[in-house]
């Protein structure tokens, strides 16, 4: 075990990854000679060359839809979007083309495509940069959405990932690259697709969430537990495919359930969630699901954005919601 | 200039012909309501079948539109069955099996041409030989995809031919209202590569135009920008009606350009076509296809096939979605506890 933050992980998987399979190809905007713009690919240019990885012409659209060619040509392209806002340049080719490429030629390609992205609020950047897609995308057949919340996941689910013969959108916290730390696993450490994770234990009630906002879901837990309340966090890991049975046993156990996300509540993946534990657990329900999001606005500028994004109030007190219920 | 042989010409009138009459056999069989939308190749011939005849199918790869796969017979009597397997609506219609070196066709416009630089750029990152062509219209150059793709073409020198079509018509929309650019190949000085210009009913041009791109390709020296400039002799698709906007004095004196007819013509003169020869091969070409389409109407297809191949393996979801339509009972199995 090393302690590493979520950029270390990362960059330590595509290190090992690339060495492990030459068909790997990374391929996106400045990730080659300065190692992408958070350092995400930093050293991989120098060690693989510059038939392994690509600083790339400044289109979306071109990265995805190149990586389609790439795959068809048999490598297995992990291809940056350098924020996930900028992927709506790039969403014809990704949901247009990368998720159907299987479908259309009856699996005669594997769509071995990994699109990376960083994403989520929480550190004043620029328009665009912040935005949650992930309920957008989860609504692409063919696509597998991977979000990891820990330093330790981030490395064994883009290992995973990458190796996966479908297509997989990886997203990675902004707010996590160096605000998360961990044990990480030394040597090759593959966490399985659709395995949700309990990052608390908990009988009281259940918190369900994804990528950071399990971090701040866990900080609620453990403020919550100093009012000797047991409050269960469950790290969903991957959107698609979804731990229908981790869900169910999760709502089962505790009978009250809150879904915490940071995108704009309507048609986010919460509400997939919500009918999720409907569907699974109806009969286990103490309470009514309450959703802790985003605001139905675009995301906002810095000054208001923590107002935007979920934070450990907010998830606490909507706990707390769920709890009063007799 | 590189002119095919005789026997090389021959067989692209052969091809040409073929491809017509198969066209205007399924033209009819959308007007059974035996097909779906299809779109006729009526005055394609010559631009589509001498570009691809310059190809060698063992290496190069060939990324379509939608109105060129009837005229692919280059690349195997493979790929009539699957035109006719995607236009009875078939989901193996898009699976043109290994070996053959060909993409399903394209619907939404452009998004080929990415791929083809992605696919291209791979060949070259695995000492692959082979160089691939790609069909798009001059409709389709409007797209931001043609831009994205032919920039990212000309930065990596990719062995890559970008093939447009120019037969004057998006759908409805004439070319003065697609670009003020003095050409469509003149696109390709922002890309900083070659881009020419040819009479897309001459068969030979093309055929010269499409082996020089190849032979550059292959030296190494990047891609290529060919227009063939054609005329659309027929609608858009079976769901169009040209009557309410093409010009009946400009079809007319397209139809005096026929590719077929200058091709006919010429072998004709020199002693290598005649109408019996005619024809034999307009007889052969619907024997094809309704062999084709009688195989596709016989293709076995099991009623959850709609649900394979989006997965390598079925998520949670879908195995419960797949068993619920398989057991009658609905959307979702009783995964969902609903009592």
């Amino acid at each position: 075990m090393t302690e590493l933050n979520m950029l270390e992980a990362i960059n330590e998987c595509l290190h090992a990854e690339m060495a492990r399979d030459d068909r790997v190809v990374v391929l996106g905007e400045d990730v080659a000679r300065t190692g992408g713009v958070f350092r995400a690919t930093d050293g991989l240019f120098e060690k693989f060359g510059e038939n392994r990885i690509f600083d790339m012409p400044l289109a979306e659209g071109a990265i995805a839809g190149a990586s389609v060619g790439l795959a068809i040509a048999g490598l297995v392209p992990v291809a940056e979007m350098q924020f996930l806002g900028f992927a709506y340049q790039a969403m014809h080719q990704i949901a247009g083309q990368v998720a159907r490429l299987r479908y259309r030629t009856q699996s005669r390609f594997d769509p071995a495509i990994t699109i990376r992205a960083p994403f989520g609020g929480g550190v004043r950047t620029p328009e665009l940069h912040s935005d949650s897609l992930e309920g957008q995308l989860a609504n692409v057949a063919g696509l597998k959405i991977v979000v990891p919340a820990t330093a330790a996941d981030a490395k064994g689910l883009l290992a995973s990932s990458i190796r996966d013969p479908d297509p997989v959108v990886f997203l990675e916290p902004l707010r996590g690259y160096r605000g998360i730390r961990g044990e990480v696993p030394d040597g090759e450490h593959l966490v399985p697709l659709g395995s949700a994770r309990t990052a608390r234990p908990g009988t009281d009630a259940v918190v369900i969430a994804w990528s950071h906002q399990v971090e701040l879901a866990c900080r609620a837990s453990d403020r919550l537990s100093e009012e000797g309340l047991s409050i269960r966090v469950l790290d969903l890991r991957s959107l698609v495919p979804l731990d229908l049975v981790a869900i169910a046993e999760a709502v089962d156990s505790c009978g009250r359930v809150v879904v915490t996300e940071e995108s704009p509540q309507t048609g986010g993946f919460g509400g997939e969630v919500v009918a999720t534990v409907v569907e699974e657990s109806f009969w286990s329900l103490e309470a009514p699901v309450v959703r802790v999001s985003g605001f139905d606005v675009p995301y906002p500028v810095g000054m208001v954005e923590d107002s935007y994004v979920p934070d450990e109030d907010r998830i606490a007190a909507a706990v707390r919601r769920v709890l009063e219920v007799a | 200039m590189t002119r095919p042989s005789d026997e090389q010409r021959r067989q692209m009138l052969v091809d040409m012909v073929s491809a017509r009459t198969q066209s205007r056999r399924m033209w009819n069989l959308q007007r059974q309501g035996q097909i779906g939308t299809m779109a006729p190749i009526d005055g394609h011939e010559a631009a589509i079948v001498g570009a691809v005849h310059t190809l060698d199918p063992s290496c190069d790869w060939v990324l379509p539109q939608y109105r060129e796969p009837v005229a692919l017979y280059r690349y195997g009597p493979e790929i009539l069955e699957h035109v006719m397997l995607y236009n009875i609506g078939h989901p193996s219609g898009g699976h043109i099996p290994a070996p053959i070196r060909v993409l399903p066709h394209q619907i939404s416009l452009a998004t080929q041409i990415p791929h083809a630089v992605g696919l291209a750029w791979g060949l070259t990152l695995q000492d692959d030989p082979g160089v691939v062509l790609v069909f798009f219209g001059d409709g389709s150059s409007s797209e931001g995809d043609f831009y994205e793709a032919g920039n990212l073409a000309g930065v990596l020198g990719a062995p890559v031919i970008f093939l447009c079509v120019n037969n004057q018509w998006a759908i409805s929309t004439p070319t003065h209202l697609q670009t003020a650019a003095e050409s469509f190949a003149a696109k390709a000085a922002a890309f900083g590569f070659p881009g020419v210009q040819v009479d897309g009913n001459d068969v030979d041009a093309v055929f010269d135009a499409v082996h020089t791109a190849r032979e550059r390709a292959l030296a190494g020296q990047g891609p290529t920008l060919i227009e063939a400039t054609v005329y659309r002799l027929g609608p858009h698709t079976t769901a169009d009606d040209p009557t309410r906007y093409v010009p009946v004095e400009d079809l007319e004196a397209a139809r005096q350009r026929d590719p077929i007819a200058r091709l006919r013509a010429e072998l004709e003169a020199s002693g290598l076509w005649d109408d019996t020869v005619h024809a034999d091969v307009e007889a052969a070409a619907i024997a094809d296809i309704d062999a084709a389409f009688e195989k596709a109407k016989s293709t076995p297809l099991e009623p959850d096939a709609m649900l394979d191949h989006c997965y390598s393996q079925d998520t949670q979801r879908l195995a419960r979605q797949r068993a619920g339509m398989l057991s009658g009972l609905g959307d979702q199995d009783a995964g969902g506890r609903i009592s």
